[in-house]
């Protein structure tokens, strides 16, 4: 095995060009338990922690451009506002130790169902920045899980920075799992409302074999929530209306039975997480609508 | 591979690392510190709980190249590291932290080891003797850097914010309560002091 130190990004994508097997490692967390339990014996280890950059945040406009990086910690910490869904996802990622070393970058590398930034990313809109000696792209969100533990990168891409939309509405995420700490998801919800065009997004977790979107609840919601005029009356959503929201997000999914959970109660829980989670976030949106009109 | 860096404030030199190889590792085989556990090797069990560049990791998670040039302080540094930060932090004279010599033999017996008396402690280390927190003692190195990093970070915790931040650390003699009340005595201790 070659241990590869990068002291810069054009460096380190020099290094994948060279050698496309190459594994970057950055917080680690995932590399090295398949090191450490002799699953895996990569021929080249491609360090990302020299390379600053990737440890940083900008908040821009519009969006956050996030560095592959930049810990769950800090996410945590100074994101909450811009990025509320995240920061929730990333509050539930193991304990302390790993949320100070892992980020959002490796979920995305490693592309488990079962990751937890996935639904917030996707319920979000968020683009993956990647780039290679070739040149850099942008991969929407909703194209880069392409299987299991699959993505779209190429063999000489490496991932640089999420671009993330800043929240325009209340964002909240769910997730199911056997205590607070240490847990691999059961199954996972993410839920954004978009005020500003007038949309609901959602994200499922650890249960299909790729982390996916809610389309057909997504639609449906957003036809429901037009035609009743809720987002100028600011009513409350009517439980029928979050019952078929519920039942098509179940429907959304394509879960296995395996050691957490099977698949018939993770589609019921994501049911469960997509009702509670509607209800969360559109009672924040009436609280702030009232407050900006100043009605009681 | 070789690989140079600063174990509790002193620039140390690990030779002959396999580039695989977890910092874990390299502190327990190749440093003869054997302070920091191994347990699960998949970062579960925050037993290998060290500071690495101030911020709690699990040592088994960390490849042993991604640490050349860093800090990590281990629980045999832990008592020399919070008397520094005690008096105000800085080492401008270059002799404080704990020797790698003086790290190896390291043990919290002093002339008691019961009480810990005649040893200098941290003092979560003292809280942990003195509330019972300690029994088969294999969670406590992890369970102390760990809390000593948010005693440091928030003197005043709540009981919720001890769990949150010990909630990387398993006990498997599920001596938790014990544990509660041992940082709860550091708190106490540490905003009398003040």
């Amino acid at each position: 095995m070659d241990f590869l130190r990068p002291t810069s990004w054009e460096e380190a994508l020099a290094a994948k060009a060279e050698h496309p097997t190459a594994v970057p490692i950055a917080g680690g967390t995932d590399v090295m338990v398949e090191i450490n339990f002799d699953h895996r014996r990569p021929e080249y280890l491609l360090d990302l922690n020299r390379i600053g950059d990737l440890g940083e945040w900008e908040v821009g406009e519009e969006n956050v451009r996030l560095g592959a990086s930049v810990p769950y910690t800090k996410i945590m910490e100074n994101l909450r506002a811009e990025l509320p869904g995240l920061a929730l996802a990333s509050h539930t990622v193991a304990s302390p130790q790993i949320r100070n070393r892992g980020g959002v970058g490796g979920n995305l590398g490693t592309a488990s169902p079962a990751g937890d930034a996935h639904p917030a990313l996707l319920a979000a809109g968020a683009e993956v920045e990647v780039e290679s000696v070739r040149g850099s792209r942008r991969i929407p969100i909703d194209a880069f899980y392409t299987g299991v533990k699959r993505n779209a990168l190429a063999a000489d891409e490496l991932i640089r920075a999420v671009h993330v939309k800043k929240a325009d509405g209340p964002q909240q995420f769910s997730k199911v799992g056997t205590r607070n700490a240490m847990v691999i998801a059961v199954c996972a919800f993410g839920l954004a409302l978009h005020p500003g065009t007038r949309t609901v997004r959602t994200g499922i977790g650890s249960a299909a074999p790729t982390p996916v979107r809610a389309k057909a609840a997504e639609e449906f919601l957003n036809a429901a929530l037009e035609e009743g005029g809720f987002w100028d009356n600011g009513q409350i959503i009517t439980p029928s209306v979050a019952k078929q929201f519920a039942d098509l997000c179940s429907a959304a999914c394509n879960p296995i039975d395996d050691v957490r959970g099977t698949a018939s109660y993770r589609r019921h829980a994501v049911g469960v997480m997509a009702r509670r989670t509607l209800t969360w976030t559109w009672e924040s949106y009436r609280g702030a609508r009232r407050t900006i009109e100043g009605a009681a | 591979m070789r690989v140079n860096f600063t174990v509790n404030g002193r620039q140390q030199e690990a030779d002959d690392v396999w580039e695989g190889e977890s910092l874990l590792y390299v502190l327990r085989e190749r440093l003869g510190l054997p302070g920091s556990k191994n347990a699960c090797e998949q970062g579960e069990c925050g037993s290998c709980t060290v500071r690495l560049d101030g911020v709690p990791v699990c040592s088994c998670l960390v490849a042993a190249g991604q640490v050349e040039g860093r800090e990590v302080v281990t629980v045999e540094g832990l008592a020399d590291f919070a008397k520094q930060r005690a008096e105000g932090g800085g080492c401008a004279s270059g002799a404080c932290g704990t020797t790698l010599q003086n790290a190896q033999q390291w043990q919290a017996g002093g002339t008691d080891s019961q009480t810990g008396e005649g040893t200098e402690l941290s003092a979560i280390q003292q809280a942990f003797i003195d509330a019972g927190a300690v029994q088969c003692g294999f969670c406590t190195p992890g369970l102390l850097v760990a809390a000593d990093e948010m005693l440091e970070r928030n003197p005043t915790p709540t009981d919720a914010d001890i769990r949150e931040a010990l909630s990387g650390n398993l006990c498997r003699c599920t001596g938790y309560e014990k544990i509660m009340d041992a940082v709860r005595l550091a708190a106490a201790r540490q905003s009398e002091a003040v």
